[in-house]
């Protein structure tokens, strides 16, 4: 057979060399004559496993990985392109526990189809949403999404059904669709992976969106660090338009334009990132008016994350309840989690929520790399609260993680090991608010610094019961002083270190120079 | 490889402007059209394209000083983008960083004498499950260690 030879094109494997992997893979096999065709797939997202090579063989895709330039003459020698033996081959990559334990939805697709093709979308089920969407009528699908339980997954888990029917029923005119591809948290890289391995299910997702609110235009709003997903979603929505599942003679009009950010973290804020769209500097809108009813230029608009906009997708082609009938509490379907920071089986690891986080961090991500235990977990972000081992009990859930003062945000998990200080984490976190801050409050703009400065004096040995306590009332005027929850949750990451670490606010500790030395 | 930009030229400006003036929100396209051609939005371009597109001078030069991306001033031939973000950090980030300044002879925001690099601070690349991580010239770097830094910094053509 003239097999198909799959180099993953997401950036994580560009990074690590997949485009020297495949320029080696071609040359071998022009040496030998082979015809090979050589897919850039997305990544499956194991990142450890990464540069992976897939072949087609005649018992499915055996994966190799991970694999260097340098190895190829090796694996072809060993037979790679017919699936023979080597050290690296891999097997079935679907059978590794890192994926067997996964319940893939949003990401069934992804690291597995050429992602710009339009056959291999459709041929594994692609479009069937919004076919669905269409036979059901807009207000068939709004019941669907409310249904499914679907929360928005930006971050603060707002029910998505009843954001569309707030703008469904924002009366006629113009209505936008806004797909929020800022993901500006560190430990997160979902929205990326699925707008490079599967760009067609968000565009999918965002067309039935448009149907059911009665929007005709759409955005996608991604930020600038992401060139790879930009490239990806351009290609993918002219090739949507030529191909009907958009354009003006889709079974819903819908017209979408990608735009790029400009580095700042702030636009992933809803407003900030419809006043950036405008033109305009990203600052964040009082509220109300909602986005639902006075969003972009003033229109109804919806603004969802890319992996809600996507779960929407199929959700409506496999049915509301299969996936309300996942989860856990309030928390209905699958999260794709990214396992990230110092961890050894890092990546993209989607399941039903529920999972506690020890189980995600010692069991599923191996622990960290450095093979240390892992002694603080970020999850959710900069914004989002560090746990303590004490706290690995707790399920991947938002209400559990909201009890314990923590959130789960977009999914991000940033593992550390012993060797963190966390009073070098919570400076960082106010360091990250003061750049970051849009400006428009007083305790975003000028308390974030003042909070670093205490935590210097605190390290420094300076009065530090005084300003452990100046540091508390610090947060408390952010959390409540400010407009949006960049000001208003950095209190998170900070008091969660000094309320779980406390040791690490005593003496000073070393600079990583000093420990080197 | 460096990139390579154009000397500022008005007349470029104008057909950058109107090719992108029937946007709905044209400004931040036309902003990141202009750096991709002269490598930097210079002063001389503010009021052209607050012209062009019926803004006030104030609102152009607002919106360039207030998102990262956009430079008043040309960088270095090659931009070296390094995450500082929380993931990289429990990655070895911080020793990287420190590593890359002293090799680089500057600091994080700088560019070098010969003007051969820029080093810069960037919040998070989505390549946190592969940190220590960085960006050369829109080119995504992984898994970094001071070697394999050094070996990409060595390799560049200054
Ligand atoms: C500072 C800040 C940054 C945010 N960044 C993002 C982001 O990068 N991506 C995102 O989808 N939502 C982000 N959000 C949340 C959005 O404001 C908004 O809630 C979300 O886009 C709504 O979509 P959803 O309901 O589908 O989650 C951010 C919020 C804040 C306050
Ligand atoms: S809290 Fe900070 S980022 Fe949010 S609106 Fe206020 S100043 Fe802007």
């Amino acid at each position: 057979m003239s097999g198909r030879v799959f180099v993953p094109g997401d950036a994580a494997a560009v990074a690590v060399g997949a485009d020297a992997v495949a320029a080696a893979l071609c040359a071998e096999a022009a040496r030998l004559g082979r015809a090979v065709e050589i897919v850039r797939n997305g990544s499956r997202g194991a990142f450890a496993l990464e540069t992976l090579v897939e072949v087609e063989t005649a018992e499915g895709r055996i994966g190799y990985g991970p694999v260097e330039a340098a190895d190829v003459t090796g694996l072809v020698a060993a037979g790679l392109f017919d699936g023979g033996e080597h050290p690296k081959r891999l097997g079935r990559p679907e059978a590794l526990p890192f994926f067997a334990r996964q319940t893939r939805l949003t990401f069934a697709r992804c690291g597995i189809i050429d992602p710009q093709s339009m056959a291999d979308y459709r041929a594994r089920g692609g479009g069937k949403g919004l076919e669905r969407a269409l036979s059901l009528g807009r207000a068939g699908v709004v019941d669907a999404i409310a249904r499914s339980g679907l929360r928005g997954r930006g971050g603060a888990g707002f029910p998505a059904a009843i954001k569309w029917k707030t703008v469904a029923d924002a009366g006629d005119g113009p209505k936008y669709v806004v797909a929020n591809a800022d993901e500006g948290d560190s430990g997160t890289f979902a929205d990326r992976m699925l707008m490079e391995g599967d760009p067609f299910l968000l565009i999918e997702g965002m067309a039935i969106a448009g149907f059911a609110v009665g929007a005709a235009k759409g955005f996608v709003y991604i930020r600038s660090e992401y060139p790879h997903a930009v490239a990806a979603m351009r290609r993918a929505a002219e090739t949507a338009a030529r191909e009907g599942l958009i354009g003006p003679d889709a079974p819903h009009p819908f017209d979408l334009e990608i735009r790029v950010g400009a580095g700042a973290y702030v636009c992933g804020e809803e407003t900030a990132l419809l006043d950036s769209l405008e033109g305009r500097r990203g600052q964040v809108r009082p509220k109300p008016p909602l986005p639902a009813h006075k969003g972009l230029f003033g229109r109804p608009t919806v603004v969802n994350n890319v992996l809600t906009l996507a779960a929407a997708a199929h959700i409506l082609a496999d049915g509301a309840e299969a996936y309300a009938a996942l989860g856990h509490g309030r928390s209905r379907g699958t999260m794709p989690i990214q396992l990230a920071g110092n961890i050894t089986n890092g990546g993209l690891f989607e399941a039903p929520f529920g999972l506690t986080l020890g189980e995600l961090v010692d069991d599923i991500g191996g622990g960290p790399f450095t093979g240390k235990p892992a002694r603080a977990v970020q999850v959710g972000g900069p914004l989002g609260a560090y746990f303590p081992r004490s706290l690995f009990d707790t399920p991947f859930d938002y209400e559990a993680f909201a009890a314990r003062d923590g959130l789960i945000g977009h999914g991000g998990v940033v593992v550390f090991d012993e060797t963190v200080d966390m009073a070098r984490q919570a400076r960082f976190a106010l360091e990250f608010c003061a750049i970051e801050s849009c400006g428009k409050c007083t305790p975003c703009r000028l308390g974030a610094v003042r909070g670093v400065e205490t935590i210097d004096a605190i390290r420094a040995g300076r009065e530090r019961q005084a300003n452990l306590t100046l540091l508390a009332d610090l947060c408390e005027t952010l959390k409540f002083g400010s407009l949006c929850a960049l000001g208003g949750f950095t209190p998170y990451p900070v008091m969660s270190a000094v309320k779980h670490f406390p040791g690490d606010f005593d003496a000073t500790p070393k600079t990583p120079a000093e420990e080197a030395s | 490889m460096a990139q390579i930009f154009q000397p500022f030229d008005p007349d470029r400006l104008v057909q950058i402007v109107s090719a992108h003036a029937d946007l709905e929100g044209p400004l931040l396209p036309v902003l990141h059209a202009v750096q991709a051609s002269f490598g930097f939005v210079p002063g001389e371009a503010v009021p052209i394209i607050a012209g062009a597109l019926n803004l006030t001078r104030a609102e152009v030069h607002g919106v360039v000083s207030f998102y990262h991306d956009f430079r008043s001033e040309p960088a270095g031939a090659h931009v070296l983008r390094l995450c500082r973000a929380e993931a990289c950090q429990a990655a070895g980030g911080d020793a990287l960083a420190g590593h890359v300044e002293r090799s680089l002879g500057v600091a994080i925001g700088g560019t070098t004498a010969d003007g051969a690099v820029t080093l810069e601070a960037v919040y998070c690349l989505g390549l946190c499950a592969s940190g220590p991580a960085a960006m050369l010239d829109g080119q995504p770097l992984a898994r970094l260690d001071p070697d394999r830094l050094d070996a990409v910094i060595d390799g560049l053509a200054r």
